[in-house]
């Protein structure tokens, strides 16, 4: 059991800090711009992809640096020549243009790299186990993936709490008119910021791709999770982003560690379904098998009980 | 006037919409000269400096410095010079007094007439409360900070949108004391007033606005003698 626990819940911040990596994105470019980016995820897989052709040629740690750049100057021009042409026509035609956008990313992907899975691999210098506990392993990439994860967790925070410019980018958040009126370039910072924020999900992609695999539904698989993540932990809100991204990586990990069905479960709550029941296949699942529905449960619990989200505030 | 112009408005107008706000408004303030804008609620004097600050979008001419500023982006006005200190203050709540006076200087070196420690040595109260979220501070402190973080950036000139509206008389003289100061540091002002007894102790000239134009100009001396002028445009 302890066993079971350990590396559920390493697993569980590995899951729920990559998830992170691109909530905190797209959770601040939705609080500077007032744009839920629904291309936010095909970033991501453009990452995966991008990394796994630059690796064919010059590695795999090449990729992991140049990758997220290549993401991050194409997420910026995104910005500079789509977005904010569309802006001035309202946030319905800004999500329109980042609906589409995801569409293009995906065909684009598909029509260069095929519709079938690559064969994106981890870095040999990785591929051994970190550690082993009670007879298990861990793979020194899931160390990797969690270091990486909390050392950019880390440099966002010291980035937008002791830097001039996360100041500035605080202050845009709230007070956009104000900041551009002390002399602060406002349509830089918000290029800027977009461009950091898909270049995170670009990051993202190169270190999740190998473990995730990487194939052109990627970004579907992981986009309406993260999407879950901001609304749980409340719009705008980076801590609250945070804070949902690791409950869910948490919850879903022990789901799949737990190994209990959901007669064990129903049976807790003094519930009894016979075989011949309309609802028998409910009552033959396993956690296991309902693990990627739990996100939304939680989405629905939180919207009924806190619509706001965690640490969001409910506008006046 | 004689003396080298800072600001000069010419015919400017904007619009809300189809409304017209702005009907050709025109005046001038001069080098380290203090000059008020009054008039009633909604006569378009917010409007005015809004429109400056390139918030709303213009026509006609408006020259700062010399150099027409009509069109362009608020943080390119700010960077030639021009500071605002807007009605509702907008002192960013999260960050601390002192975070907020960091912002307000252009770049990361501390130049020109002001300093954080001086504003500190004037206002003791804010030096106290350096490292509070501003939005904790009260309206009068809220004030004092928004004022100052503006001057953090060594504007030529500041526009300042109501700034003793809702404070207490304690703070309205300190906010009338830095007024003072600020012209006394060769920094133009535009005071936009509804209130007369600041205006009219401490500005040189005054505009009074009605209907989205200027329908007055004068001294405080020459309001004064004017009561047909402060019964129609100015008493409520």
């Amino acid at each position: 059991m302890p066993e079971v626990l350990v590396f559920a819940t390493l697993n569980g911040l590995v899951t729920g800090l990559l998830l992170f990596m691109l909530a905190s994105g797209l959770t601040v470019i939705f609080s500077m711009m007032g744009v839920l980016n629904f291309a936010h995820a095909s970033f991501y897989m453009l990452g995966a992809y991008f990394a796994y052709s630059i690796s064919l040629y010059f590695g795999y740690w090449i990729g992991l640096i140049v990758a997220p750049l290549i993401v991050g100057v194409l997420g910026a021009l995104v910005e500079r020549y789509g977005l904010r042409r569309v802006h001035q026509h309202g946030h319905v035609a800004e999500l329109v243009f980042t609906f589409g956008l995801a569409f293009l990313i995906e065909e684009t992907v598909q029509f260069f790299w095929g519709a079938d899975t690559k064969n994106y691999q981890t870095p040999e210098l990785l591929n051994f186990p970190l550690f082993t506990l009670f007879g298990q392993e861990f793979s020194a990439y899931r160390g990797f993936m969690l270091a990486i994860s909390i050392g950019i967790f880390i440099g966002l925070y010291q980035v937008l709490t002791r830097s001039r410019v996360g100041l500035i980018i605080q202050a845009a958040i709230t007070h956009p008119h104000m900041v551009a009126n002390l002399g602060h370039n406002v349509p830089l910072i918000f290029t800027a910021v977009f461009g950091v924020g898909t270049a995170l999900a670009g990051l993202a992609g190169v270190i999740a791709g190998p473990v995730l695999t990487t194939f052109p539904g990627m970004a579907l698989v992981l986009g309406s999770i993260v999407f879950v993540i901001v609304v749980i932990g409340g719009l705008g809100s980076l801590p609250g982003a945070l804070i949902a991204s690791l409950l869910i990586g948490l919850l879903q990990s022990y789901a799949i560690a737990a190994n209990v069905g959901m007669p064990e479960l129903l049976e807790l709550l003094g519930l009894e379904f016979p075989p011949s029941h309309p609802l028998d296949d409910l009552w033959t699942l396993d956690l296991a098998q309902i693990a990627p529905t739990l996100p939304f449960l939680l989405l629905v619990l939180v919207l009924i009980f806190r619509p706001a989200g965690l640490m969001g505030k409910r506008e006046q | 006037m004689g003396e080298v112009v800072m600001l000069e408005v010419n015919d400017l107008n904007a619009w809300y919409g189809k409304s017209h706000v702005l009907q050709g408004v025109t005046f001038q303030v001069a080098e380290g000269e203090i000059v008020s804008l009054l008039g009633r609620n909604g006569v378009g004097r917010s409007t005015t400096v809004k429109t400056i600050m390139g918030e709303v979008e213009p026509q006609g001419s408006i020259l700062f410095k010399g150099e027409q500023i009509a069109g362009r982006k608020s943080y390119e006005i700010a960077r030639r010079g021009l500071g605002y200190v807007p009605e509702n203050r907008e002192v960013f709540p999260t960050l601390t007094v002192r975070q907020n006076l960091l912002l307000g200087m252009k770049s990361t070196t501390p130049s020109g007439r002001w300093s954080i420690e001086e504003v500190f040595a004037m206002f003791p109260l804010l030096a106290e409360r350096a490292d509070v979220p501003g939005g904790a501070l009260s309206g009068g402190e809220q004030q004092l900070l928004s004022m100052c973080r503006t001057l953090m950036g060594d504007p030529d000139m500041v526009m300042i949108d109501e700034p003793t509206e809702g404070l207490a008389p304690k703070i309205v003289e300190q906010v009338g004391n830095l007024l003072t100061e600020i012209a006394g540091r060769g920094v133009s002002i535009l005071l936009v007033e509804q209130k007369l007894n600041i205006a009219m102790r401490i500005s040189k000239r005054l505009y009074i606005m009605g209907h989205g134009q200027v329908v007055w100009e004068g001294t405080p001396e020459s309001l004064n003698e004017a009561g047909d002028v402060r019964a129609e445009w100015l008493e409520v």
